[in-house]
């Protein structure tokens, strides 16, 4: 097991996507730190699009996740409706 | 293979050969265990330079900042040329006694241990 | 009836397949020429999948978008003079590393992508080094907007792209982007797109930035999580391209090693200069280098190389020394500049006695040993007056170029010293893995430009140090460099707050 991450800029939309993230993954963990939020989990984390216009209140592209994105880590894949971390170990 | 080139037998011009110093040799010093100097020093000298000019002269401008220096006791220190034991002749030139181009002296004084003994 | 709106799976496939063309009259060798002197083997460029599947039209999007961001927040940072607001003058000396030492090399980056990105017959390869090419243009060019500001009001920042070709600490960032753009376009896909990228730009874009934050400079927070944002599609990018070789043939795979170990050793030793910075260079502290090494290079580049493993990678070599280096780099670097700051075109200061005190906390098993002895020397010599200036020019490691400054793991207060002889000639090198370089491609390396021995050749003005300063690196002598105790930019800084 490793951990895949996500790191955002610490902004109002991506208070949002934290809110998102942390009801679609429950064990993941939340760091705060200036200007950016990095959250991990092991070997997996999704980010999905309805989860995030639920609590946005408005249409939500997934491909609009790059303008508040820092950094991540792990196997990558992004289609209409999520964008998927994992590690396969 | 020397190198991975589209050129076949692709050849890299040697910048640092000795024709290119004006007539001197490059040869670096560094004082074992003594990391005030971050790292040993380059010198260009010509290759009939006496050893004794090198330790005496030439040294002594950076080196001498060392509180340390004045310490050094030249008979109880021991040398090594490019990584051997070495016995420098004070009165013999670099080259003729085998002090090459790039070559590296090192030199131990086991008395000293640098500033507050923390080979510095 | 209004096109069905096509989802990005579909778009992503027309834009990398559909748009390439059979070659009818040319050879396809002659047209992609670069592709196999490597020893890659390629059997099928339509396996190359880009995960993010992006396409021209949303890429021109999103990066205006980002861009609007941005430039809003310089315009705001200028117009409320953002500079007074910094936790220190003394943290401005980091950016003018920045864009003296890595701004160029966005620029050098732009160029690698578009050269790569041409030679490259797979049209998904091709698009994503087109993107990536972009990306490090807009880099470049977001960095020298930010960083003018700053140009209006601190010493050091005026002539970089100047100095970035000619100063003797310079030669280090430029010459490992020399060597990567000098290989094949696949090791060069494996240096930068992904040993640099993965694991190593983190570094600097990240925790770093997140410390530009904390000090107030929210000009360069922002232009660094702008730009790492465009890192996270290129550090998807270099993965991919890893998986890719190591599927297209069982004998990319020693290849792919090789270059592993090279680029991961490389990067490893460029990134000394910004062990430095976090742990000196920053006033207020997010975290030690240490911690940042631990959490983006052993957490994040092990979970990688745990992934890689079916596909026979291991981990790059000299991991475990590189583990031991993280308690040492950044004292190292620092003394290096601190004792050469009068030929350094920042300023360089005495860690004050919190900030000794903190390194002391964050390095317990080496800082009280090794390092805090050295600053107790060097503020000793500034009470007497005499604040230390290294007076002779230091032995340079053949190929990073940095001076021959690292010590032995076992032995830390013992200087590493390695050669080898080529060609009846004598290199010298600051550890094993710039030994394995170099005997690898010594051809590569012969001509490397080393400062030193160029300023003994004649090649750069002189004859004294002031002069080579002055009229050949085009530094304001007096200004510029020197300690940051009495420099013009601690004066004006207290006039402007007011403090005597």
């Amino acid at each position: 097991m490793s951990k895949v991450y996500i790191a955002l800029q610490d902004n109002d939309e991506s208070r949002y996507l934290v809110e998102a993230i942390q009801a679609d993954n429950p064990t993941a963990e939340i760091l705060y730190m200036p200007a950016m939020i990095r959250i991990e989990a092991q070997n997996f984390l999704v980010v999905k699009r309805a989860s995030v216009e639920e609590v946005m209140g408005r249409d939500w592209d997934v491909q609009e996740i790059h303008l508040n994105l820092i950094t991540l880590g792990g196997n990558v894949d992004e289609d209409d409706e999520q964008l998927t971390l994992t590690w396969n170990q | 293979m020397p190198v991975r080139a589209i050129t076949p037998d692709y050849c890299g011009e040697m910048k640092d050969k000795v024709e290119n110093f004006h007539g001197n040799q490059i040869v670096y010093v560094g004082w074992d265990h003594h990391l005030m100097f971050c790292a040993a020093f380059a010198y260009p000298l010509p290759p009939e330079t006496p050893f004794r000019v090198l330790r005496d002269q030439v040294m002594p401008e950076a080196f001498s900042l060392h509180p340390q220096w004045e310490s050094i006791d030249w008979e109880q220190t021991t040398w090594l040329l490019d990584g051997a034991p070495f016995v420098p002749q004070l009165d013999t030139g670099l080259q003729a006694q085998g002090i090459g181009h790039k070559s590296l002296l090192r030199f131990q004084t086991p008395e000293l241990k640098g500033y507050q003994n923390a080979g510095v | 009836m209004a096109a069905k709106k096509l989802n990005i799976k579909d778009k992503y496939r027309l834009l990398t397949r559909d748009l390439d063309w059979e070659f009818s009259y040319q050879d396809r060798k002659q047209a992609f020429p670069f592709e196999e002197f490597e020893g890659i083997k390629i059997t099928d460029w339509s396996q190359w999948e880009d995960p993010f599947r992006l396409t021209m039209d949303a890429y021109w999007k999103y990066q205006a978008e980002k861009e609007r961001k941005l430039y809003a927040i310089f315009d705001a940072f200028a117009q409320n003079n953002g500079q007074l607001n910094i936790s220190d003058p003394r943290y401005v000396n980091a950016l003018k590393i920045f864009l003296t030492g890595v701004s160029p090399l966005e620029y050098q980056a732009f160029q690698g992508f578009a050269h790569t990105g041409r030679q490259f017959s797979g049209v998904g390869a091709r698009v994503a080094c087109q993107m990536q090419a972009i990306d490090e243009l807009r880099h470049v060019q977001t960095q020298i907007h930010a960083m003018s500001h700053y140009n209006k009001f601190f010493d050091g920042l005026q002539d970089w792209s100047h100095m970035h070709d000619r100063v003797w600490y310079l030669s280090v960032p430029k010459s490992f982007f020399n060597d990567a753009r000098a290989a094949g376009p696949f090791e060069f896909m494996v240096a930068i797109g992904f040993s640099f990228e993965y694991v190593l730009t983190n570094l600097l874009f990240v925790p770093f930035m997140s410390g530009a934050a904390y000090n107030g400079d929210m000009a360069t927070v922002t232009f660094g999580f702008s730009a790492q944002s465009d890192e996270a599609r290129h550090m998807t990018l270099g993965l991919e391209v890893i998986k890719f070789l190591l599927e297209q043939h069982e004998d990319n795979i020693p290849i792919v090693q090789k270059w592993i170990d090279k680029w991961f050793w490389r990067g490893t030793r460029l990134l000394t200069i910004v062990a430095m910075m976090m742990d000196y260079m920053l006033p207020n502290k997010v975290m030690s280098w240490k911690e940042a090494w631990e959490v983006y290079f052993e957490e994040a580049g092990g979970a990688l190389f745990k992934d890689l493993a079916r596909y026979g990678i291991r981990m790059p070599k000299y991991a475990d020394l590189i583990e031991q280096e993280k308690e040492h780099i950044s004292h190292q670097a620092w003394w290096t500049f601190y004792t050469h700051g009068h030929a350094a075109g920042f300023h360089t200061w005495i860690p004050t006695d919190e900030e000794l005190d903190w390194l002391s906390e964050k390095y317990p098993h080496t800082f009280d040993q090794y390092y805090r002895p050295r600053w107790e020397l060097a503020k000793a010599m500034e009470a007497k007056g005499e604040r230390f200036y290294t007076k002779a020019l230091p032995q340079l490691c053949t190929t990073c170029q940095i001076p021959m400054l690292f010590t032995e793991m076992d032995d830390p207060t013992q200087i590493a010293y390695r050669e080898s002889l080529y060609q009846g000639e004598r290199y010298h090198f600051c550890s094993d893995g710039c030994k394995d370089i170099f005997d690898e491609e010594p051809e590569k390396y012969i001509h490397s430009w080393l400062p030193v021995h160029q300023i003994f050749q004649g090649q750069c003005g002189g004859p004294e140090v002031e002069d080579i300063l002055r009229d050949y690196y085009r530094m304001n002598v007096g200004a510029d460099n020197l300690d940051m105790k009495g420099s013009p930019d601690e004066a004006r800084w207290k006039l402007w707050k007011g403090v005597a």
